[in-house]
Formats: C-alpha cells, sequence, structure tokens
C-alpha cells in the first residue's frame, strides 16, 4: 500500500527547492572534462557495437555471428537512444558548445522524429509530469493507466494494448506527438498534423530503407538473416524501452495530478511534484548506463538537463533530503518494479468495482482545496480505489 | 601522382556516396568516420597541427594542415579556430599570417597570449603537432582587393601585425611592383612579431620600406607611439595609398584623427579588441523573451547575449564581438541595436548576432 505524502508548509517547499537548487547549482558549476568525456566515450562505445553488430549480420547464416550480430546492434541501439539520444536531446550536453551535441538539433536511431521528441518529451512530459489529461505519457493516448480516468469498455484491451505498444514501441513514439486519440475526438484535424505527418514520414522512410532495404541488400546471400537480426535489435530496444519507462511512472506509489493542482506552482511545489510522480530502479553500473540513467528517474525529473551518469552522484543526497521532509521512497529492483506495472495495467482494464471507487468525489474535493492540501487528499482518494483490486496483489500481504 | 590519388579518389567518392549515407541514417558518414580519421570528414573544416613554434615569450605560430573542405582565404581574412577546453568548445577568429599563394597544407597562425584568453593560453601551452582544430572558411572585408592598389601602406600594432602580415607576403609572392610602406609598433623587440622576416623582405624588395617601433623601447630615437613622421619614413604619400591598419584601439583612432585632419576618406581598419563600451543600462525598457525557453526578464540594457545569460540560458557564443556569428540568433519580434555600428535593426524577424545587439524595448529570440 502507498505510503501517503507529508504536506509540506509553504515555507518548507521552499526551503525544499532551494536545497534542489543548491545541488543543481553544484554539478553545473563543476561541468567539464569528465563529463565530455564520458559522453565521449559512450558514442564511441555505440558507434563500435553498431559497426560490428552489422559487420558479424553479414555472416548471419553461422549463428553465433548471427547471435553475436544481433545482440551487438541491439545494444547499439538501446545505448544510441537511452543514454546518448535521449539525454543529449535534453540538452544535457548543450554546454559543451559543440554542435554535434547540441540538444536542439540531434537525431537519434529510431522511428519518432528528434523535433517531435523534443516537444512530446521534453516540453509535455518534463513540464506536465503526472497531471491526468496534460501529460500524454499518461496511457500514450491509448492505455488506461490512471483511476482518475474514467473507465470505459474499450479499455478492457489495456493488457493488449501494452504489449502491442511494448513490441512497436519506436512506433508508438513516433505517432505520439499526432495526438491521434484527440483526431478521433475531433478536437484536432489531420490537417493540422499534416506537417508533423509528413517529418514522421520522412524519418520512418529513412529508418525502414536502412534496416530493412539496404542492409539486407548488401549482404546478397545473408539477406534474410540480417533482415532478422535488424527486427530483432529493433524490437529488442523496443521492449527494453518501453520496460524502462513505464517504471518511471507508473509503479505503485507514483501520484498522478490535476490541472488545479499545478497551477501556479512555485519552484519548490513543482519539484515536489516531479518527485512523488517518479520511481528509481536499482542495479549495477552496467544497468544505469543500459536505462539510459533513467533508473534514476526522480534526479532525471528533478534536473533533466543535467548529464544523466551524474544521478547517481546526486542521488544519496537527494535521497536525504527527500527522507528528511518524510517524503516516501519509491525504489525498487526492474522485476518488483515492472511487476507492479503490469498490475495497474490489469487493473485499470477492469471497471472500478461499484461502492469502493470514491476516487470521483474525492478528486472533486480536491480541486475545492488548497494546492498543497491536494496532495494528502488526492492520495486518501487514490488508497481509496485502490485497496479494493490489490487484494489480488502482494500489497495485500 | 595520379597513380596514388586514383584509389584515394575512389576512396573519398564512396566516402560521400549516398549509399554510404542512407547506412549511416540518421547520423552521418561523417560521425562514423571521425571516430577513427578526424580530418577525413565531408562537412566541417578542421585542420591538423603540423609546427608550433614560439617567436616571442607570449604568441605561438602553428603550421596548419586544413582538410579537403577548406576553401582557401583573401590576405586580411580571419578564420574561426575551435578547441575543446574542459570539454567545452571555444572558438575564436585569429587571422592567418601566411600568404595566400602559401601552400594548400601550410596555414600560419600566430596567436599572442592574453592573461584572460582562455584560447590563446591553452593553445600556447598544449598545441602540440598532430594536435586537431576545428576551423571555420575565412571571413571577412578587411583584403588587399582585386585588382590591387598601385601603393599599398600597412599599419599595424601588437597581435595586429598578422593580417597585414598576410598582405604584405601575399604582394611579395606576386611579384607586386608598386611602392609599400609598412609600420609596425610593438612593446618592445622581445615581443615584436616577425621582426626578422621584415627585415629580411626589405631587404629583398626594392620598393618595400618597412619601420618598426617600439612603444616601451629604451632610447630610440623614433621610439613611441604612431605619429605623421612615421608614415614619411615608409611612404611617399600616404594620402594616395590603400591604407590597411590593424591593431589596439588606440592606434586606429589616431590613425583615423591624421586621416580626417588631411581630409583623406576613413582607411581600412581592423581591431580584434573590442572597445570599452558604455551601455545604457538606466534607461533601458521593454521586456527581452527567450520565446524557445519560455523565459522573460526585463530588458537590462546589456547586450542580448548577456541577458540570455543573466535569464539562466547558455546560448553557443564565439568571439563576443560579432565577428565569429556563433551566436547569431533569430529575432522573432522587436528592434535592436548594433552596439558597434549604432545601426538599428527592422522591427520584424530576422537573424542577429545577440552578442552585439542591445534590445531598443521588447524584443522576442528564437531562444
Amino acid at each position: 500500500m502507498p505510503t501517503s505524502a507529508p504536506s509540506l508548509s509553504p515555507e518548507q517547499l521552499d526551503a525544499f527547492g532551494r536545497e534542489l537548487d543548491a545541488i543543481r547549482a553544484r554539478v553545473v558549476a563543476d561541468l567539464g572534462e569528465r563529463d565530455a568525456d564520458y559522453i565521449n566515450k559512450v558514442i564511441r562505445t555505440q558507434r563500435g557495437l553498431e559497426v560490428a553488430g552489422r559487420g558479424l549480420l553479414f555472416l548471419g547464416f553461422l549463428p553465433p555471428a548471427w547471435i553475436g550480430g544481433t545482440a551487438a546492434l541491439s545494444l547499439s541501439k538501446i545505448l544510441d537512444n537511452m543514454e546518448i539520444g535521449h539525454n543529449v536531446m535534453h540538452g544535457q550536453y548543450d554546454w559543451m558548445k559543440d554542435p554535434r551535441l547540441n540538444g536542439k538539433t540531434f537525431e537519434w536511431d529510431t522511428a519518432c522524429p528528434a523535433d517531435q521528441w523534443r516537444h512530446s518529451h521534453n516540453y509535455m512530459h518534463h513540464t506536465h509530469t503526472n497531471i491526468v489529461g496534460k501529460d500524454r505519457d499518461i496511457g500514450y493516448g491509448m492505455l488506461r493507466m490512471s483511476e482518475e480516468e474514467p473507465w470505459h469498455p474499450y479499455y478492457l484491451g489495456n493488457p493488449l494494448y501494452a504489449t502491442l505498444l511494448a513490441i512497436f514501441f519506436q512506433y508508438g513514439v513516433a505517432l505520439h506527438d499526432l495526438e491521434a486519440e484527440r483526431i478521433a475526438a475531433g478536437e484536432t484535424t489531420v490537417g493540422e498534423k499534416r506537417g508533423l505527418m509528413g517529418d514522421i514520414w520522412r524519418k520512418v522512410r529513412g529508418q525502414t530503407l536502412k534496416d530493412y532495404v539496404l542492409f539486407p541488400l548488401l549482404s546478397g546471400p545473408s539477406f534474410p538473416f540480417v533482415l532478422a537480426g535488424n527486427a530483432t535489435a529493433n524490437l529488442t530496444r523496443n521492449l527494453w524501452a518501453f520496460t524502462i519507462i513505464f517504471c518511471g511512472h507508473f509503479p505503485e506509489g507514483t501520484q498522478e495530478f490535476t490541472e488545479e493542482q499545478a497551477e501556479n506552482e512555485t519552484r519548490g511545489e513543482w519539484y515536489y511534484r516531479q518527485l512523488l510522480g517518479s520511481a528509481n530502479l536499482t542495479g549495477g553500473k552496467l544497468f544505469h548506463i543500459l536505462a539510459g540513467n533513467l533508473s534514476f528517474q526522480i534526479e532525471h525529473h528533478l534536473f533533466p538537463d543535467l548529464p544523466a551518469h551524474r544521478y547517481a552522484e546526486i542521488s544519496r543526497e537527494v535521497s536525504e533530503i527527500r527522507e528528511r521532509y518524510g517524503i516516501p521512497d519509491n525504489t525498487g529492483p526492474l522485476p518488483r518494479q515492472f511487476g507492479s506495472v503490469v498490475r495497474k495495467i490489469v487493473k485499470l482494464a477492469l471497471p472500478p468495482l461499484p461502492g469502493r471507487g470514491g476516487s470521483r468525489l474525492d478528486l472533486e474535493d480536491a480541486i475545492q482545496a488548497r494546492p498543497r492540501e491536494l496532495t494528502a487528499s488526492m492520495q486518501a482518494g487514490s488508497v481509496a480505489g485502490i485497496e479494493p483490486v490489490a487484494v489480488t496483489g502482494p500489497a495485500a500481504a | 601522382m595520379p597513380s596514388t590519388a586514383s584509389p584515394r579518389r575512389v576512396g573519398r567518392l564512396l566516402l560521400r556516396s549516398s549509399l554510404l549515407e542512407a547506412l549511416a541514417y540518421p547520423h552521418g558518414v561523417d560521425r562514423y568516420v571521425e571516430l577513427l580519421r578526424p580530418l577525413l570528414v565531408k562537412r566541417d573544416v578542421r585542420a591538423e597541427v603540423t609546427a608550433v613554434r614560439h617567436q616571442t615569450p607570449r604568441s605561438v605560430t602553428l603550421t596548419l594542415r586544413p582538410n579537403e573542405n577548406w576553401s582557401g582565404l583573401h590576405a586580411g581574412q580571419f578564420v574561426g579556430v575551435s578547441v575543446e577546453i574542459d570539454g567545452v568548445r571555444e572558438t575564436r577568429p585569429y587571422s592567418p599570417a601566411g600568404s595566400q599563394h602559401a601552400a594548400a597544407d601550410a596555414l600560419e597562425l600566430t596567436v599572442s597570449t592574453h592573461p584572460e584568453g582562455r584560447v590563446s593560453r591553452y593553445l600556447r601551452e598544449r598545441a602540440r603537432p598532430g594536435m586537431i582544430v576545428g576551423l571555420t572558411q575565412a571571413e571577412g572585408g578587411f583584403v588587399l582587393g582585386d585588382p590591387r592598389p598601385q601603393r599599398v601602406l600597412l599599419i599595424s600594432g601588437g597581435s595586429g601585425i598578422t593580417p597585414v602580415m598576410a598582405m604584405l607576403r601575399t604582394l611579395c609572392d606576386e611579384g607586386f611592383a608598386g611602392e609599400i610602406g609598412f609600420l609596425n609598433y610593438a612593446r618592445s623587440s622581445e615581443l615584436a612579431l616577425y621582426g626578422s622576416e621584415l627585415d629580411q623582405l626589405a631587404e629583398r624588395h626594392e620598393r618595400l620600406r618597412v619601420a618598426r617601433w617600439f612603444t616601451r623601447g629604451r632610447g630610440l630615437a623614433l621610439g613611441g607611439r604612431f605619429r605623421r613622421e612615421h608614415l614619411q619614413a615608409v611612404i611617399s604619400d600616404h594620402a594616395g595609398a590603400a591604407t590597411f591598419v590593424c591593431g589596439p584601439p588606440a592606434l586606429i583612432d589616431s590613425v583615423c584623427a591624421l586621416w580626417a585632419q588631411d581630409g583623406l576618406a576613413e582607411p581600412a581598419v581592423e581591431t580584434f579588441t573590442p572597445p570599452a563600451l558604455a551601455f545604457d543600462t538606466d534607461g533601458a525598457e521593454g521586456v527581452v523573451s527567450f520565446a524557445a525557453s519560455g523565459r522573460k526578464a526585463a530588458n537590462s540594457g546589456l547586450p542580448l547575449l548577456e541577458q540570455a545569460e543573466d535569464a539562466g540560458l547558455a546560448p553557443e557564443h564565439g568571439c563576443r564581438m560579432g565577428i565569429c556569428n556563433t551566436c547569431s540568433c533569430r529575432k522573432r519580434t522587436g528592434t535592436v541595436r548594433n552596439v558597434f555600428t549604432g545601426a538599428t535593426s527592422s522591427a520584424g524577424e530576422e537573424q542577429i548576432r545577440i552578442c552585439v545587439s542591445v534590445p531598443l524595448g521588447d524584443v522576442a529570440l528564437d531562444l
């Protein structure tokens, strides 16, 4: 059962914000050669893995070469998307003033055009983190991931949609900014999205041409092996990225917010929302690198533009501050956190049990309340909503 | 040698093929090639340092071998030189000092160090043969012009000798038949650049007269700063000579004052030392909006680059004096004034160099 978050006074929230600002200022002042060397080393490794992987796949008719090549290419795509692309596009390395690592122009090895990602992720998701109705990462416009979203028979397919999203994650991300569900609802039109569609088409064409046409054709007799290897590498990256990303905001205990709650937020309140809405993963150094350090989702949401390899270094300090303000921890190993996400996907496929789902009423009360009391009352609401279903989960034990 | 050039050319053609580019999508071939051969990239201009010498205790002279993307220069132009210092790529403008007819693999740069100059000190202390630096293509209108003038007067002070040295060497290489006067100022003979080479050139070229002065020299007959008598020592008639001046603002001011006194049109001038500027910080009005990052700040009257930095942004920039164009940024609305020329911009969308632009009222930038 999620532990309730404390309601902090405005003074406490200000002090909390200042403490986090101080961490950020200290890291920014310390940025230098170490960070540049780090990202350059990761890029070098990724390029090396990619060349090695594609090279080995030319010999893909030999099983060890196929396995090795596919593994290397999978790792290359994971590094490219997670530790390099996602982080560089946040502007984490803009201070280097290297045009190759400029957050505004960087492109990555996936179907989603970088410019659309910068809008849907950097701006929409990071600004409106876990605000139901604004943060489209909550369910990607196709899943029901929040109690606050009214149930509809369509959501019986929640587990199926989630599985499809995981398998085709790069295309799900690519189509994210199109807001297809809003087009369907008549809130926006295809015409308005025509420019975006053209960009997605060009990016998908480039990616498809490379992975599914040119490299297989160039390999001659290895054609089917290269095609299968490239498809497997893309699939591996899709499943991995989906897993890590869904563990960032959806494990039990992460909180959602209303638009009203986030209105006129102070810096301290913004930090507080980021902390309550994110969850961390435990693991070794290699795990964190392959997760693009999104395993430090909390630190990433507090400081999205600090080089991600710094999150591990500051996480102890962030935890210490969090504990001092009595804010509950949400950290766990990948199997536990992902298990919790899967349970939520399944649970929310079903309608709320009659008589027990008081969340709607609580939400309305919450809207009337003063902003900083909201978190506590929201919490009470979601606890009430979770309890009946949690009987099936280990949380009830 | 065509026999060795041909496999090389095939390799280059292959590297530049659109097939390879499609295979390297979306990063591009250069991002892979540069990890092994940084000079082989097809877009960026880069150069390898091939020789390093120290003419004076406060300078370093580098010989650079630019890659194939370098498209040459006219004597007097400058290039942006980029190096990575503590993880940050810094770019500064320097005028090559060599003849524009020198071999393509021998671009000569003399960099004078300044106590505050990160890049100049880095190059002086760390440049070694084999080091790779980034370059921009040559820029700038401080050039001799075609056809060449009939008579040329070159005046330089301190590190400002480099572009006029390039002009002098170019004219000598071209067998220029007209009269050339060369006036050079340095603090002391110890700090004077290209001293012996100037003397040698003067010996070889009948119509070249060189005079060198030391502003802090001891007991020299014609010591000190620029004055009319110095001109008479190197040129028969300064009024009829195409004149090029490069050096600190004080030297440029005194040359321009003398030219004005004689009723002559202003000579061509260049300085790499920004003049001390006073900004009207009290009379500043309006709001500066950094539209891309959603930040706003009251106009402080300082150049927009500084205002952006004060607002917590870190825009790309280089020289901070309106030369290198690194900080160029799209202005959405509003009017700005150029701090050097005083020129006022239009109110609409356009690219501006934010390091030398002061807002006049409300301004919105794509930053």
